[in-house]
């Protein structure tokens, strides 16, 4: 399992502003070990899946070049207190993360 | 005989288990432009028609950024019914940096850190209405972010 998933809602009206914040290596592969020389395999995300009370609001599908740590922040609508807000992710390795909060 | 029938079913519900929950919670990546090294290449596997530079689209980047390790990147639009938002840096080893699939519950703006190598023209891609829209700036390069 993966590190959990810093995730900050805030609720305008009906509109949740969400921030999330991913603990990751996001190794490109293109580094090498200065000790060894020997290079840093891949270790990214690949895809976050974002949920409200159970349905996906937005999918991101990431490449290297996401920096390492991800933030990402993006708003929906059609939100109110008390709902559930889910973000999970899963890297090239097959590990993964999902962190819940209720929107207030 | 019984028991390895048992068993077996056991070891099929299981696979069916572990295969099923991925698919149920991911759509499909587009694996093959987040691997091709060249702009263009990624832009004909992703976008199956024309794209037109729209100043409805709005791609906020720093002019100058001192450390390529950490842009920050937002991109919002004015128009309706976006499908997708994509952002491309050129001149990266791998220019897809990430693409947004985004809901009819979406306020369509986005905001992401990414890694770049060198200066570079970065590029995003809205997808409204099944048509393509884009915005481009350059972005200067001090130090950049994909070396040790």
């Amino acid at each position: 399992m993966g590190n959990p998933i810093k995730i900050k809602a805030k609720l305008k009206g009906d509109v949740a502003e969400v921030k999330a914040l991913m603990p990751h290596p996001m190794e490109s592969g293109v580094r090498v070990d200065t000790d060894t020389g020997e290079p840093i395999p891949k270790h990214y995300i690949q895809e976050v899946v974002c949920k409200h009370n159970g349905n996906v609001v937005t999918t991101a599908f990431w490449g290297t070049g996401v920096s390492k740590d991800p933030y990402m922040a993006f708003a929906f609508k059609g939100a109110k207190a008390g709902d559930k807000l889910e973000i999970h992710w899963r890297d090239n390795t097959g590990d993964s993360s999902v962190s819940e909060v209720e929107l207030k | 005989m019984k028991l390895q029938r048992r068993a077996l079913l056991r070891s099929l519900l299981t696979a069916a288990a572990v295969l099923a929950v991925p698919r149920w919670l991911f759509a499909a990546r587009p694996d093959k432009a987040f691997d091709e090294k060249n702009a263009g290449a990624v832009v004909s596997d992703l976008f199956d028609g024309p794209i037109t530079e729209s100043d409805q689209v709005t791609l906020k980047v720093p002019d100058i950024a001192e450390n390529g390790a950490v842009v920050p990147v937002t991109v919002s639009t004015e128009l309706t019914d976006v499908e997708s938002i994509s952002v491309l840096v050129e001149n990266n080893p791998t220019p897809l940096v990430a693409m947004f699939e985004l809901s009819p519950q979406s306020v369509p703006e986005i905001s992401v850190r990414m890694k770049m190598g060198e200066s570079s023209i970065v590029r995003t891609v809205v997808k409204a209405g099944g048509k393509f829209y884009s915005a481009s700036k350059e972005v200067k390069v001090t130090i950049g972010g994909c070396g040790g």
